[in-house]
């Protein structure tokens, strides 16, 4: 089941504008890593050049699955999807039009998770008991923790080997905020998933997090070895702590 | 309801309907009545791009216009049977459809727009300086009165414009129900969430293009027939536009039934007004609809029927 992603030196930007220059960073089977910054450092584009979304100009995004290495250069992103890696997008996204229901089912879009469809779902449903009371509700109407709760299950519903969290705490409020980062840390505890999750809340994110790296104008300032480096740094202080 | 069973029910509607208009014996009846299927092809069509995936295109009058004009082609180079000039009208606007889609598609919201506007206005200048094609002058067809089997050559072209209306409702519940329908949904509910849930969304805003470039291809390409004289200003007409904009919106985009109930009810509406005033009036009519809808019914007459109903339960 090991699954792990290497970033090397990736280059990235909009049009002129430069947003990541020469990231670098690993995320080994069975961690949770986390992507610290505030806004505008870079965060979701790094995600968005794992998910093929935003193509970096240049530098090697390499994804290792059962001993299996897969370049994600030029490959699409659905192809990325079908290699089990799933975004939870900044701000939940999800199908506001659609109910909580068809939400997870799209979740399962590609063929190799439809597969599995059924499995997942009534998975999704025991991990998330809520989603099951609200299936048939349209998911635009629920609470942003509700939301926010159907787009980390959505995700699942892929079977992820790898699984990306871009801010799961934005947009909700501080008791919303820590219940859906116990949840990330059970579902991670209970599966041996593998987790990057970017987040600007340093407190909550450091609850989960192996270890860790902090973006600063789209360069990796400081990688933590543990939660305790990360805990103890000027730079962070600095940053966060305005100290 | 089962397809099979939906494709039934829709043979027989049509063929009750064809019925009871032949019995009634009115021709102008057949004459009218075809442009109201045709616009029933359209806003289906336009739907389908339109609101499955909520790509606003206000190109239709090209589509259409590459349907007529292709018809054109054929028949003063090899002439074809109608049915057969349907399909190749398909395919072309088809083609121009996917065209369309590759140069526009990853422009969105009011850009989208602008851009199929766009195609619409230099495919028209295209045509217009064709001179084989009739140019600004214009081509005619001169078409035989009546046909075998069926008789006067209206209620031929009648019954292939209900065919296709038939085949056009059917592809629009086909792809709502699939797989590809609940793909397009969430392309218009929200791209990137689309993207991260591995919908490849490039490639169905190309089926899309095409399935809808090609409806409303095939319902331009029996048009020369029907007219007898075709120009560039009445093909690549704005009613064209904004009618396949419009009838969906009146009716409801979400689902097969909002542009067959808006095109049935703008389009004779519109066909009474050009009979009893103006076809000037006609368009006005749409116009204040439109407004009407937008600002008291945003989701349609679909949508009323809906919200009314869940009120009552």
């Amino acid at each position: 089941m090991a699954s792990s992603l290497t970033i090397e030196n990736v280059d990235a930007a909009y049009g002129s504008v430069r947003v990541l220059e020469g990231v670098s960073m690993t995320v080994n089977a069975g961690e949770t890593v986390v992507l610290l910054g505030t806004n505008g450092n870079g965060k979701s584009t790094l995600m968005k050049c794992v998910m093929g979304i935003v193509r970096p100009k240049s530098g090697r995004i390499v994804v290792e699955i059962d001993g299996e290495k897969h370049d994600l250069a030029g490959m699409a992103t659905e192809q990325i999807v079908d290699l089990g890696i799933a975004l939870v997008p900044e701000g939940r996204r999800l199908f506001p039009r659609l109910t909580v229901e068809e939400n997870l089912l799209l979740g399962a879009f590609r063929r190799k998770a439809r597969a599995e469809i059924n499995t997942n779902l009534a998975f999704c449903f025991e991990c998330f008991p809520r989603l099951a009371e609200r299936k048939s509700q349209l998911a635009g109407s629920m609470s942003g923790g509700e939301q926010q709760m159907l787009a980390l299950a959505r995700a699942l519903m892929l079977a992820p080997r790898l699984l990306l969290i871009d801010e799961p705490s934005v947009g909700l409020a501080p008791v919303l905020v820590s219940r859906t980062i116990e949840k990330i840390k059970e579902l991670k505890d209970r599966y041996k998933l593998t987790v990057l999750m970017a987040e600007q809340n340093f407190p909550q994110a450091l609850r989960i997090a192996d270890r860790g790296y902090v973006i600063v104008h789209g360069q990796i300032a400081f990688e933590g070895r543990s939660v305790d480096e990360l805990n103890n740094n000027d730079l962070i202080k600095r940053f966060y702590l305005g100290l | 309801m089962k397809s099979s069973t939906f494709a039934l029910v829709c043979v027989v509607v049509a063929a009750l309907v064809f019925a009871a208009l032949r019995w009634y014996g009115n021709e102008y009846l057949f004459f009218a009545g075809y442009v109201v299927l045709q616009f029933i092809v359209l806003a289906t069509a336009w739907n389908i791009l339109g609101g499955y995936t909520g790509y606003v295109n206000f190109g239709s009058a090209a589509f259409f216009a590459v349907g007529a004009y292709s018809s054109i082609f054929f028949h003063k180079t090899f002439p074809l049977p109608i049915p057969v000039l349907i399909v190749i009208g398909g395919v072309f606007a088809g083609l121009v459809g996917l065209g369309m889609g590759y140069l526009t598609l990853r422009l969105r919201g009011a850009f989208f727009a602008i851009g199929t506007l766009a195609l619409a206005v230099v495919l028209q200048t295209i045509i217009t300086n064709w001179t084989y094609l009739g140019g600004s002058r214009g081509a005619y067809v001169i078409r035989p009165d009546e046909i075998a089997l069926v008789g006067p050559y209206v209620q031929y072209l009648f019954l292939l414009m209900l065919g296709l209306a038939v085949i056009a409702i059917m592809v629009a519940r086909g792809i709502e129900h699939s797989q590809l329908g609940y793909g397009f949904a969430t392309i218009r509910d929200d791209e990137l969430a689309a993207e991260a849930s591995g919908v490849p969304t490039l490639k169905l805003k190309l089926i899309a293009t095409t399935i809808s470039g090609a409806l409303m291809g095939m319902a331009g390409a029996p048009f020369p027939y029907y007219l007898g004289y075709v120009q560039p200003g009445t093909v690549f007409g704005l009613e064209y536009a904004v009618n396949s904009i419009a009838m969906p919106m009146i009716g409801g985009t979400t689902s097969w039934v909002g542009p067959l109930i808006g095109a049935i009810l703008l389009a004779s509406l519109q066909q009474w007004a050009t009979v009893k005033f103006s076809s000037e009036l006609g368009v006005l009519f749409v116009g204040v609809l439109l407004v009407v809808f937008v600002v008291l019914a945003p989701k349609g007459i679909v949508g009323l029927v809906e919200g009314w109903r869940r009120g009552k339960v």
